[in-house]
């Protein structure tokens, strides 16, 4: 209720959070053990951040160690905040930025359920033709897709697909790496 | 040297142990002395193993919380780690709560949960709870043993986590089929120590710069915390002589009291929602503050739009996450106090060898000090016929002086009297709730810093409502012989609330009045301790003395007057230069402050 006066000041710090909103992806090496995704997870949602998506797995069999990637929101300040907090959790190894290069590649993958018959069937053949989609599974009335790319890509076959008869989704989450020969 | 039995013996397993035994030996190598602790069907195996283990100690408390809070009194009185065992279920969930504190004022804490043997987790058990679940934002981290074979090593990464970087309560839960489960011990020297924040190194550079700024800053202040206590006695070495080569002011929170001398002229007192009136006016007015080891709390900032506006903010912390996260600073060093010290130290003097530091720009910020001073923002107004709760505090102070002396408090009104009242001029001497504000901290924490110094006079500055929350560890202090002595300032109120119902909430006393308060000196005597009580300031030093006197733990009643406030304050939604002082009535506070805490 006192959201819009603005001599409301409070002792707690609830700062005016300069700086734009920006979209971050961060890329968090952890030791493979039981309890640290719930960490992470805990201590991003603790704060009252948003996670947008999440993958993990193991990516390191030899040190045991996974490859968490979450992406969030936040201003600079919340993001330098999320990066220092994950980065004093004990079982964390690196916290890194990826999105703060601007280039990163980024791919997700979606396996989207289509029921349709007549026009419709045939459109939605076509559209995956377009997004390069494999079809997993074909009945006389439905088709799996699956499909791979950017975020963007993927809401954008999702957006075409909802008027041919779209009726489920199951995406993995973003992944991402940086470009070159740098290694994270 | 390579004899056919020493080939044998690196050969060959290690001798195997029972998990109990393997705990208790990592405890051992640990320097663990003492443990704070309550059994249960969980932890009856390590029970067992610590019946004939003469070179550890057991204080058998009365519930876990306090287990918790004496750990950390042994802990923050002698730099080491304090260590709580109790069981699973509710033994853990009744620690949660000295956890949190333990983590909200960066002490190093472990505590040892049993579990319900492996087979049994998930299933419902008796006394089963998700103890890493529960704890896991209440601990720096926690650990679910797997096996009997990590066990030693699991210990000693835990010690390690709890006291490096920024220290912290670490919590191990062991099932109890692995306390009787056989496997090699692993030594410290084996065990994996991973590392929560890896300091960077000293950055010289960033140093020159600082100094820089200090060399040519015309209103300078030292605003240092708990993290200097933490970082040791030469970091509170380091910043005496800081201020000593630069005769730049101290302030300090609640919880880096101590580390700079209150004696010491330097010193403008503690800073904060009831800090001093030189003090609060330094920080608004600095033009250059250097935070060392504290974390612009919110009791600390006020208005945080208002914070020291026109100042250059320097911030040395060994959390990274502290940096800029409430106030932005310009220069942010990460690293350990004494050493980032150490180092200004000797950048201050390598500049002060080519040109004396011109020690005549600060003398107007001095004068301006000494005017705030002047103003006594403690002063009260006396009285014959009652105990004022300052003067209370003001006899005890004096009265102990020449004495080792330790203090501990719970959380209110006689807290923040004691901070402001009881001075301290060395480190480690100070245990409050700073962060998490836990009423019942103080008694516990006492008994905890009295088990440490046996000899030493550790008193437990208390109110009539905290000290209920956690009374019945006096049973605990008679059982173990530990003297404490618990004085309270009783008003029958909860004084804190009361004096926030009068100023924001025109006088509507919900629910903040003691009825029906014990008599403490009876209670006192039914624990078998000594009860006292003093009514009138004529007989207040007698009985203070009959306190310090008695070989007994002591439950003191000073009947204080009902109405007293603490002053100065900064109300809710003030900024530092906006002090409210005595007799001041609820319409100070504007209708937005009321609706923070």
């Amino acid at each position: 209720m006192n959201a819009a006066n603005p001599t409301l000041q409070s002792v707690y710090p609830v700062t005016g959070d300069e700086g734009a909103v920006r979209e971050v992806i961060l890329a968090v090496i952890v030791d493979n053990e039981p309890g640290v995704l719930s960490r992470v997870v805990g201590l991003i949602s603790a704060r009252g951040y948003n996670i947008e998506s999440l993958t993990v797995a193991e990516t390191d069999m030899e040190k045991h160690t996974s490859r968490i990637t979450v992406v969030t929101q936040g201003t600079p300040a919340k993001i330098e905040q999320i990066k220092a907090q994950l980065g004093r959790l004990v079982p964390v190894r690196r916290v890194i930025d990826v999105s703060a290069e601007s280039d990163a590649l980024e791919r997700e993958l979606a396996l989207v359920k289509v029921v349709a018959t007549g026009e419709h069937r045939l459109e939605a053949m076509r559209v995956s033709g377009i997004f390069r989609a494999r079809a997993l599974d074909t009945t006389q009335t439905s088709f799996v897709f699956e499909v791979t790319g950017a975020r963007d890509k993927i809401n954008a076959f999702i957006e075409l697909m909802k008027p041919l008869g779209l009726t489920e989704v199951s995406r993995t989450g973003v992944l991402s790496i940086r470009r070159g020969v740098e290694r994270d | 040297m390579s004899s056919p039995a020493a080939m044998q013996s690196i050969a060959s397993e290690p001798i195997s142990k029972p998990g109990a035994y393997l705990l208790l030996d990592a405890l051992e190598e640990q320097g663990v002395e003492v443990i704070f602790g309550y059994p249960g069907g969980a932890v009856l195996p390590i029970y067992d193993a610590l019946y004939e283990r003469e070179t550890i100690r057991h204080v058998l408390m009365r519930h876990e919380q306090g287990a918790l809070h004496a750990a950390e009194g042994y802990a923050r009185s002698t730099g080491k780690v304090g260590v709580a065992l109790v069981t699973s279920g509710p033994g853990a969930t009744n620690a949660v709560t000295g956890l949190a504190d333990a983590l909200l004022d960066s002490i190093p804490v472990v505590c040892i949960t049993g579990q319900v043997a492996r087979p049994l987790i998930g299933t419902d058990a008796f006394q089963e709870c998700d103890t890493t679940g529960i704890t896991r934002s209440c601990t720096k981290h926690n650990y679910l043993v797997e096996s009997a074979r990590s066990l030693s090593g699991t210990v000693h990464e835990a010690f390690h986590v709890a006291r490096r970087g920024r220290p912290g309560p670490v919590l191990i839960d062991i099932p109890k089929d692995i306390q009787f489960e056989t496997a090699p011990y692993t030594n410290r020297a084996a065990a994996s120590n991973r590392n929560c924040i890896v300091l960077p190194e000293i950055d010289h550079a960033t140093i020159e710069q600082v100094v820089d700024l200090m060399r040519y800053a015309r209103r300078p202040v030292f605003y240092t915390g708990g993290g200097v206590i933490n970082a040791g006695p030469a970091a509170c070495a380091a910043l005496r002589q800081l201020a000593s080569v630069t005769g730049f002011p101290v302030t300090s929170t609640l919880m880096g009291l101590g580390a700079y001398p209150a004696s010491d002229p330097q010193w403008l007192g503690m800073l904060g929602m009831h800090g001093s009136f030189e003090a609060n006016n330094a920080m608004h007015d600095c033009d250059l503050m250097i935070a060392i080891g504290a974390r612009f709390d919110d009791r600390v900032t006020g208005r945080l739009d208002a914070f020291s506006p026109n100042s250059r903010k320097v911030h040395i912390d060994i959390d990274p996450s502290s940096i800029n996260k409430n106030v932005a600073v310009d220069i942010g060093i990460v690293g350990h106090a004494g050493e980032v010290m150490d180092a200004m130290l000797a950048a201050w003097a390598a500049r002060e060898a080519g040109e004396p530091h011109d020690s005549a720009r600060l003398a107007p910020w001095w004068k301006q000090l000494h005017g705030w001073r002047a103003k006594k923002s403690f002063d009260y107004a006396p009285s014959k016929k009652r105990i004022k709760p300052q003067h209370a505090i003001e006899r005890l102070y004096a009265l102990t002086r020449g004495k080792d002396v330790y203090v501990s408090t719970e959380v209110g009104q006689h807290q923040m009297w004691a901070a402001q009242y009881f001075h301290f001029d060395e480190p480690n001497r100070w245990m409050t709730s700073g962060g998490l504000g836990t009423m019942g901290y103080g008694l516990p924490a006492a008994l905890g810093v009295q088990a440490a110094h046996p000899d030493a006079l550790v008193i437990d500055i208390a109110g009539d409502a905290s000290v209920q929350m956690t009374m019945q560890e006096f049973s605990a202090a008679v059982q173990h012989g530990l003297p404490i002595k618990i004085f309270i300032l009783n008003n029958a109120y909860l004084g804190m609330v009361r004096q926030w119902q009068e100023l924001l909430h025109g006088g509507r006393y919900s629910h903040s009045y003691s009825e029906s308060l014990p008599d403490f000196v009876k209670l006192a005597e039914a624990f078998g301790g000594l009860g006292l009580r003093a009514e009138s300031p004529v007989e207040l030093d007698a009985k203070i003395m009959e306190m310090i006197d008695s070989d007994k733990p002591v439950l003191f009643d000073c009947v204080v007057t009902q109405e007293e406030n603490v002053f100065p304050m900064i109300p809710s939604g003030a900024a530092h230069n906006e002090m409210l002082f005595g007799e001041v009535r609820g319409d100070e506070v504007s209708d937005a402050g009321k609706v923070l805490v």
